[in-house]
């Protein structure tokens, strides 16, 4: 089969690989339909996710059609249309039995921090993605979800992760009627975590980021007030101001791992990799938010030095939530969708590439070129 | 000055009416119940489809690197990219030396990427399909997809700095080679004598 294959810091190309087999009686085979390119997939791409091995193929964001079962699998069967979210989950550990089922503990052999992500490093247990023909889903009856007829392809993608993680975020940020929500960070995720934060009852959102093509879609999407931070002496000065001096009573950090805002954290960030995600960043959701309220780090915070600074500020009381996205809010979001709550897909701008041009895809998601929020990727007929 | 100052006193921000809102924003405060929100309460048990209390084990075809945090090998992983050469041997380092809570475990597997990158690339150079910088960056987008006016019409920052890159990506490598050849000629040099 045809598949993107990681090849080092900033080089994909699509090679030949074996089909997946079946390595688990609960595993399905899934013919990948539809795939995207996720903001944390750049985080790979830069090399910036320890243990992210040449010879992976990322996608963590894919639905497509189940091709072949494990003898246990019950729910699915061959034919199947179906979105998988990106977390993988056995559905009985500790964890999953209480509804942490994005921290499963029997499905990432590599880190107990953190449960099992398709393509997201081996740190996440080394699995191969979606970006791909085809794609081993292991824990086939737990994870997997049927497409209902009426949902397109576009939109089912965005549910196995941006959507679903966006939402989970405001969810997260226990927004309240009348509270003041801010949202670091307009990429896709943040720009749907601030679509959601309405749903809850925010009275304000508004959304923090430097690129304007993405402020204008948070504000005609998401119905935001902006700040652009690169127009602004001091982003947290500015967010008082808009709040007569209290801050906001939520504060979603939805910055990614490469945050590049200033030369400091381009050099030991983007370059060095001595630190993924945005101290600036992080600081500002700190500082941003009124006393007592909440902040949520949504973003792409790295596994080593910069978690030592969120571990002591939540010893210090700072922070009430950092917990990564779930797949358990896919279904819910799926339902929302049909009742209209949630956007659709064709509201955004997204850059389809065929499986070939994925490498272009990729240079075009990370350098931000031609006003792209997401690619989309079509593993098509080769 | 006006007795009602927001967080002075005990008044709030003014802030727009819920019938405002809702007339304003579509699906305003449809999930204002928090027991209408998905995974609410947290951390209860749910239907979640696996019909085993521990799940079958997945073959070990090959030894497995796991955490030392982890107790047994977890019974399902992925099997994608196995360890091998130089990267595997401080990835193996660091998966049998280091807990999760120290920063030497991270940053050796960082430092087991970028070895991985280059045994890859020079693995690559003998066979026939080598590493090509320019289709597998897709820098050609630069020229196709308006990379210039996505930096020159933007607001964005990152630009400003984009000046030290060729320092921090080619740095290293003119000074290793610059190493390499001094070391080289103090070798021969040596050995002349």
């Amino acid at each position: 089969m045809r598949a993107m294959v990681y090849r080092g810091p900033y080089k994909v190309r699509v090679e030949e690989k074996d089909v997946p087999a079946i390595e688990h009686p609960n595993d399905a085979i899934v013919r990948v339909a539809l795939a995207a390119i996720c903001g944390s997939d750049l985080h790979l791409y830069h090399g910036m996710m320890p243990d992210t091995r040449v010879g992976t193929t990322f996608g963590h964001e894919f639905i497509g059609v189940v091709e072949q079962v494990g003898p246990s699998v019950e729910r699915l069967k061959v034919g199947d249309r179906v979105m998988v979210p990106f977390n993988i989950s056995c559905g009985s550990c500790y964890f999953c039995s209480r509804g942490l089922l994005s921290n499963c503990h029997n499905v990432n052999p590599n880190a107990t921090a953190v449960g099992g992500i398709y393509a997201y490093s081996h740190t996440c247990g080394g699995y191969d993605g979606g970006q791909a023909e085809y794609v081993r889903v292991p824990f086939a009856d737990v994870g997997p979800t049927l497409i209902p007829d009426w949902m397109d392809d576009e939109d089912a993608v965005l549910l196995t992760d941006a959507v679903a993680t966006g939402y989970f975020g405001a969810q997260l940020g226990d927004i309240g009627e009348g509270d003041t929500v801010v949202v670091l960070g307009a990429g896709p995720v943040g720009l749907f975590a601030a679509r959601s934060a309405w749903f809850m009852g925010a009275a304000r959102v508004v959304v923090v980021d430097q690129l304007e093509y993405r402020l204008e879609k948070a504000r005609t999407f998401a119905y935001a007030e902006t700040v652009n931070f690169a127009e602004v002496d001091d982003v947290v000065v500015q967010l008082k101001r808009t709040t007569s001096g209290l801050g906001a009573d939520v504060v979603i950090d939805a910055v990614g791992a490469e945050a590049d805002g200033n030369l400091i954290q381009h050099v030991t960030g983007a370059k060095l990799k001595l630190q993924g995600g945005s101290p600036v960043a992080l600081n500002w959701a700190i500082d941003g938010v009124r006393k007592g309220g909440h902040r949520l780090g949504h973003g792409g915070l790295r596994p080593d030095l910069q978690r030592r600074e969120v571990r002591r500020r939540r010893e210090q009381g700072a922070d009430p939530a950092d917990e990564p996205g779930t797949c358990q809010a896919t279904v819910a979001a799926a339902l929302r969708a049909r009742a209209g709550r949630l956007p659709h897909a064709e509201r955004h701008r997204h850059l389809r590439v065929p499986l070939e041009h994925i490498a272009d895809g990729y240079h075009i998601f990370s350098a931000k070129l031609d006003d792209c929020i997401k690619v989309l990727v079509e593993p098509g007929e080769g | 000055m006006s007795e009602q100052i927001p967080v002075y006193t005990a008044a709030a921000p003014p802030v727009p009416s819920p019938a405002e809102l809702r007339a304003r924003i579509p699906g305003w405060g449809v999930d204002l119940d928090p027991a209408d929100r998905p995974a609410y309460p947290r951390e209860r048990p749910e239907e979640t489809g696996a019909h085993w209390q521990l799940p079958e084990r997945q073959p070990e075809t090959s030894p497995r690197e796991r955490s030392v945090e982890h107790e047994m090998l977890p019974p399902v992983f992925g099997t994608t990219a196995p360890l091998h050469g130089l990267s595997g041997a401080v990835r193996r380092l660091s998966y049998r030396r280091c807990s999760e809570a120290r920063a030497a475990h991270w940053l050796l597997l960082i430092a087991a990427d970028r070895v991985d990158a280059v045994e890859s690339h020079l693995r690559s150079l003998a066979t026939a399909r080598p590493d090509n910088p320019v289709t597998e960056t897709g820098v050609r987008t630069e020229l196709t997809q308006g990379g210039l006016a996505a930096r020159r019409d933007s607001s964005r920052s990152d630009p400003r700095h984009r000046w030290s890159d060729p320092f921090i990506v080619a740095g290293p490598w003119v000074l290793g080679g610059a190493a390499a050849v001094l070391g080289l000629r103090r070798l021969v040099r040596g050995r002349r004598r």
